[in-house]
């Protein structure tokens, strides 16, 4: 052919000499190499995001064995409540998506519309909370360069009477919530990305996509779902359950 | 045997509900045995042990399970293993350099 030849083909004569479905892209030589594709370059974007949190892990394990009386102090200023009740949230989230995966997989519209709505549904949910939580963070003067104050430290609590802090141990529990607020920060930040991706991707889905074998955009999202929600899972006892027992 | 110009193979497993199901279970009892666990006063740093093992055993199952590693190719399954490799060397040797000189620096 010349390329006058060429350029004059529409969508439907260049495609008579080869059939594949429309979301095959032509650099790919089968829909499972272009599934496998995505998906490797999935994974190495989350190996980046293991690093990222990485870091800030990292840095928590320090200051954790540095000013341990201080985490001890901050961790139970947290609700265990909240915290157990977004962890629950999460893994639910989890199941919902993996489910709408199995739905993409099967063929099932209905089925992937339902999941995903209920994915964001739980998301959202754990996105309340956090708010909530965050808000009484605030009213308690916890928040580091806003209106942190070591008073509520200086005397022990109702229910932890030996979480009296010297005045300098007290001032170091600005150290426990900046690395708080960063973490389930980031990783809040990660779920109102991951629920406004997933929302995208469900109207595209109640406008007749994913259900005819185009699967990995579904899959690669779960991924990232599945990983937010592995993040939090380290959160939850490192944050929350720091010398809990009374 | 597949050549330079044939892709690589990989069945699609498609994983049942019901598997899902139960790892789901398994995730929101770990959780319990976790919150439990923090409640009770173990000997020297034995409660943050019990959390983290039981938060690994968690992500172990999601990675496996959730994100179809167990069923995914080789190729997959050397990539999330790179990733724990990396991690691990990132966490070892910043924490020795800590350990070996600033130890409980308070």
């Amino acid at each position: 052919m010349d390329s006058h030849t060429v350029a004059a083909q529409t969508a439907e004569t260049a495609h008579a000499e080869h059939e594949h479905p429309a979301f095959l892209r032509h650099h790919f030589e089968s829909v499972e190499q272009q599934r496998e594709s995505a998906t490797f370059g999935m994974w190495l974007f989350l190996l980046t995001e293991i690093m990222f949190f990485g870091g800030l892990f990292c840095a928590y394990l320090i200051f954790r064995n540095w000013y341990y009386p201080a985490f001890v102090a901050g961790s139970h200023s947290l609700h265990l409540w909240a915290g157990t009740l977004n962890t629950t949230l999460l893994i639910i989230s989890s199941f919902t998506m993996a489910m709408a995966v199995h739905a993409s997989e099967t063929r099932v519209r209905k089925a992937l519309i339902g999941w995903m709505i209920a994915t964001i549904i739980l998301g959202s949910g754990f996105l309340c909370v956090k708010a909530y939580e965050w808000h009484d963070e605030w009213v308690e003067h916890h928040v580091p360069g806003l209106n942190f104050s070591p008073q509520g430290f200086l005397h022990g609590t109702k229910d932890y009477p030996d979480d009296k802090l010297s005045l300098d141990m007290a001032e170091k529990t600005q150290v426990y919530f900046s690395l708080y607020f960063a973490m389930t920060g980031m990783h809040a930040l990660h779920m109102i990305i991951g629920v406004s991706l997933l929302t995208i991707l469900l109207i595209q889905a109640w406008g007749g996509k994913y259900v005819e074998g185009h699967v990995a955009p579904i899959e690669n999202f779960g991924l990232y779902w599945h990983f937010v929600d592995i993040v939090w899972i380290f959160l939850f006892p490192l944050l929350y359950l720091i010398r809990r027992h009374q | 045997m597949p050549g330079p110009s044939e892709p690589t193979h990989h069945e699609e497993h498609i994983v049942s509900p019901k598997l899902y199901l139960v790892i789901g279970a398994t995730l929101l009892i770990f959780t319990g045995i976790t919150v439990g666990a923090s409640l009770i006063d173990l000997p020297g740093d034995l409660n943050a042990v019990v959390a983290l093992a039981i938060a690994c055993i968690k992500m172990t199952l999601v990675v496996l399970f959730f994100m179809h590693v167990k069923y995914s190719s080789q190729l997959t399954k050397l990539t999330v293993a790179a990733g724990f490799f990396t991690f691990i060397v990132l966490i070892t040797m910043t924490m020795t350099d800590y350990i070996s000189r600033a130890w409980g620096r308070w």
